[in-house]
């Protein structure tokens, strides 16, 4: 850690307070995209609701994306006891699970788009596919960094000592994962809910 | 240290090294070479937004008149306000950001150098953006508010507003997460938040404005971008879309942007009526949290901007309440800088007629937004010309003299050289006039009837009308003059001022320590701060009676630091670079200017472009040219004292200077 190196106000790493303060933004651009999704729940012009989900397979891609956390932490850890064999191991480990969510992403919207739902189709679908969309975009950012990071430890750019660039990378893939909990719940776990009962 | 013992390869990685010249610019992560960069970009836009006002008011000035069609109009007056509001306002608060920040809270440099010249290019490439709409089609021409679905028609020319905001967007919220790193984590040692100058307290209110309020309008413009591009339905009423969304989104980020445009004003004249009254601050407490009440509350009023659409009776009377409670901070602001002048020996210098005159004229422009809180009076007031009468005494009379008054105010701590007085008070005086003769009598207009967005005065409205638009136009005419009288003044005493040396106001905070025009490194030593108005308790004890003593130069008290005392000494006597003794000049290190901040903004053109339809290839050429840029600046070789985790010999030297907390 860079503890006693830098000398800082608040005593953090100028690079992780960075990204917190980032990150707190970023709450903001996925809160307003959920608030739309809300609001047009029911303005789906006559096309598919939210019936067309299925909730049994993005629940084992969700699943898979939370464990990515788990991974993630695991990768941090190791390169922190500066054992950067297990740490590449994580990291690609979790890079893809990553994947593995974002192929079930563009799957389940295949799916959706031969019923019928497509952008065009209801402020309704715009509104999912935009919101989703953008988190999807947000995941794939997410593993060109972990992959990055993976290469840069290779070429010796990423060295052991500097665990805290795969903590940045961590706080930003804990992020992602936390933004899509309340995204899998809000978007199609209440609805159907509501929509069953 | 570290990797200093062998000779650096010269490779494309390689970081360059001019000191001067063209290319030191456009390489420089030097916060004070930003600054600079950002205050001439925003001479250039305050040019075209007068020009654009110009083609307004040239328009206005007869009823019934045909200069120019209803079409040049539209995009007149859309462009008027978008280049005022994110390539003026905001820009020079920008520039004011980059210059003191560092300087006032006692630090080197921001905390990501590169970051800042990666906000500065995509200010300046977002501006171009904009501007080269003139020539590709047609500039935005829906007004700056972007109503959908006026802003999803073809023929509107909104496209590049969307996309042209985004990229502005993305160096504002990129800047506000330099500065409030810098702000928070950066402060010299003993700098607690109670000790903070008042313009880093109301620049750190305004940065978290921006790090909230600019996600919300990506997403809105996303939409928007999505709606016109792909097909996409959020604002289509025939598919149930709802153009409210849009209103909200925009007001919802709209609102707190005014709060963006004026805090960091507040923050100057925070800073100037103190020191030319001779007073602290009154009640610095009291208006460092009435700033981040401002802040708070400034995101629960938007709705007061709708009370005409259809939001319900409810929402209308609990953004009535909010909008009249947030006079409260504002009351309490105003108070606070009358009782700082109240008693105090004042000297009415050009900076302070610019803060008094902010005063004044942003109260008018305060009374007369809590009118549009009373829904009745807001229903009669909307899209009149005394809305547009109410937020220019808010963003001209507020915002802009509250901007001059620090240009008047640092100009010396820039340059080195003072701005003259005659031609700053010939400055003052024509453009208090000229403001208030173009928009004071837009109130009356407005409460006759005059529509906003119009491009044909209606003779229908009266004589009155007519006349007071007149007046507006001539106003104006007296406005160019005195911007004219600004500039002539601003590059004679760039060329010829009379020196200044480092403290020519006898100033309070930090910045003043420092030479003028700021070596390269800021500081000799980064001061030790134990006061709020550390500068000040430096140069003065108080007698028995309470009255400031001056502490002679090169004195040890207990308010002197032995070593500060002599810094200022050694800088006052030329100002010069000259290597003093003492200092730990051997081991400041500071960062190395950057090709790849320019690198990477310029891939944001083609793909800025791409996004308006044309061809997807751009967009593939611009994100492949952005990750390449992207790529070069993270494996730049690291600058010294800007790594990360270096391996530190002596851990000691890079703390440079006092590190007891």
């Amino acid at each position: 850690m860079a503890a006693g190196v830098h000398e800082t106000t608040l005593g953090l790493d100028h690079r992780k307070l960075a990204m917190w303060v980032f990150l707190g933004s970023e709450f903001l651009f996925f809160g307003a995209f959920v608030s739309a999704y809300i609001l047009y729940l029911d303005a789906t012009a006559g096309g598919p609701n939210v019936d067309i989900f299925d909730i049994p397979f993005t629940s084992i891609s969700s699943f898979v994306l939370l464990m990515s956390s788990l991974t993630m932490v695991l990768a941090h850890n190791a390169h922190v006891r500066r054992d950067m064999r297990r740490m590449r191991m994580w990291i690609l480990a979790t890079a893809g699970q990553g994947a593995v969510f974002l192929g079930g992403q563009v799957f389940e919207f295949t799916v959706f788009y031969r019923e019928g739902l497509n952008l065009t189709e209801s402020p309704f679908a715009s509104a999912f596919f935009v919101l989703t969309g953008f988190h999807g975009l947000h995941v794939f950012v997410g593993i060109l960094l972990l992959l990055s990071l993976y290469s840069l430890t290779l070429t010796g750019k990423v060295k052991p000592n500097q665990d805290l660039k795969t903590e940045m990378i961590g706080l930003y893939w804990h992020f992602v994962d936390i933004i899509w909990v309340i995204i899998f719940t809000v978007v199609y776990l209440i609805p159907e809910l509501a929509m069953g009962s | 240290m570290s990797h200093s013992t062998t000779t650096p390869r010269r490779s494309v990685f390689s970081r360059p090294t001019a000191e001067t010249g063209f290319s030191s610019w456009i390489t420089t992560t030097d916060h004070k070479k930003i600054g600079i960069m950002y205050f001439f970009t925003v001479l250039v836009f305050f040019f075209l937004g007068g020009v654009e006002s110009g083609v307004i008011r040239a328009q206005l000035a007869q009823a019934e008149n045909s200069l120019v069609t209803a079409e040049i109009y539209n995009q007149a007056f859309t462009m008027h306000g978008i280049t005022m509001v994110f390539l003026v306002v905001m820009p020079l608060s920008a520039a004011f950001f980059n210059y003191l920040i560092p300087l006032q809270v006692g630090a080197r440099d921001v905390a990501f150098p590169r970051l800042n010249a990666f906000s500065y290019w995509m200010y300046l490439f977002g501006g171009i953006f904009l501007y080269s709409s003139f020539l590709l089609g047609g500039a935005p021409n829906g007004s700056w508010v972007g109503y959908a679905p006026l802003s999803l028609d073809s023929v509107s020319n909104m496209a590049f507003y969307a996309i042209g905001l985004q990229l502005l967007g993305v160096s504002s919220l990129s800047a506000a997460v330099n500065f409030i790193t810098t702000i928070l984590n950066m402060r010299a040692p003993g700098m607690t938040f109670m000790r903070m100058p008042m313009f880093i307290w109301m620049s750190l209110v305004t940065n978290f404005l921006l790090l909230f309020a600019m996600p919300i309008i990506a997403v809105a413009l996303f939409m928007l971008q999505f709606d016109t591009v792909f097909g996409a339905q959020f604002f289509n009423p025939a598919t149930g879309g709802d153009p409210i969304l849009w209103q909200h989104l925009f007001w919802l980020f709209g609102h707190p942007e005014v709060y963006i445009m004026i805090l960091p004003a507040m923050g100057i004249v925070s800073e100037v009526l103190p020191v030319f009254s001779r007073k602290p601050l009154f009640g610095y407490a009291a208006v460092a949290f009435a700033g981040a009440a401002i802040g708070f509350i400034g995101f629960g009023v938007w709705a007061h901007h709708m009370f005409t659409s259809a939001i319900g009776p409810v929402a209308r009377s609990a953004f009535a309440l909010s909008t009249m409670f947030i006079a409260v901070p504002t009351g309490i602001k105003i108070f606070n800088w009358v009782f700082t002048m109240w008693g105090g020996k004042l000297r009415f210098t050009t900076p302070m007629l610019f803060a008094i005159g902010f005063v004044s004229m942003f109260t008018i422009g305060g009374l007369s937004g809590v009118t549009h809180a009373v829904v009745p009076h807001n229903a009669q007031q909307h899209d009149t010309y005394y809305v547009v009468a109410h937020f220019h005494y808010v963003l001209f009379g507020g915002a802009l003299f509250g901007l001059i008054s620090g240009i008047y105010y640092w100009f010396p701590k820039v340059t080195g050289r003072l701005m003259d007085e005659k031609l700053g008070k010939l400055h003052f005086w024509t453009w208090l006039l000229g403001f208030n003769l173009t928009f004071g009598p837009m109130h009356m207009s407005g409460l006759l009837g005059q529509p906003r967005r119009t491009a044909i005065l209606p003779a229908e409205l009266g004589g009155a009308v007519e006349l007071y638009n007149l007046m507006s136009s001539i106003g104006l005419l007296v406005l160019v003059v005195s911007a004219l009288v600004f500039l002539f003044n601003l590059i004679t005493s760039i060329r010829s001022g009379v020196a200044s040396g480092p403290d020519p106001w006898d100033a309070r905070t930090l910045e003043w320590l420092s030479a003028s025009p700021p070596k390269h490194y800021n500081f000799d030593t980064i001061p030790s701060v134990s006061h709020r108005d550390e500068f000040w308790h430096r140069k003065y004890a108080e007698d028995e009676a309470g009255q400031p003593v001056a502490v002679p130069a090169g004195a040890s008290s207990e308010h002197v630091e032995p070593d500060a005392a002599h810094a200022r000494e050694a800088e006052v006597g030329d100002g010069t670079d000259a290597a003093h003794d003492g200092v730990d000049g051997g081991h400041i290190h500071m960062p190395d200017p950057s090709y790849w901040p320019l690198v990477m903004c310029l891939g944001f053109l083609p793909l800025a472009y791409g996004l308006l339809g044309p061809t997807p290839w751009l967009i593939v050429i611009g994100v492949v040219w952005v990750i390449i840029g992207y790529f070069g600046w993270v494996i730049e070789p690291v600058a010294e004292g800007d790594d990360d985790d270096p391996v530190v010999e002596d851990p000691a030297a890079t703390r440079s200077g006092v590190a007891a907390h």
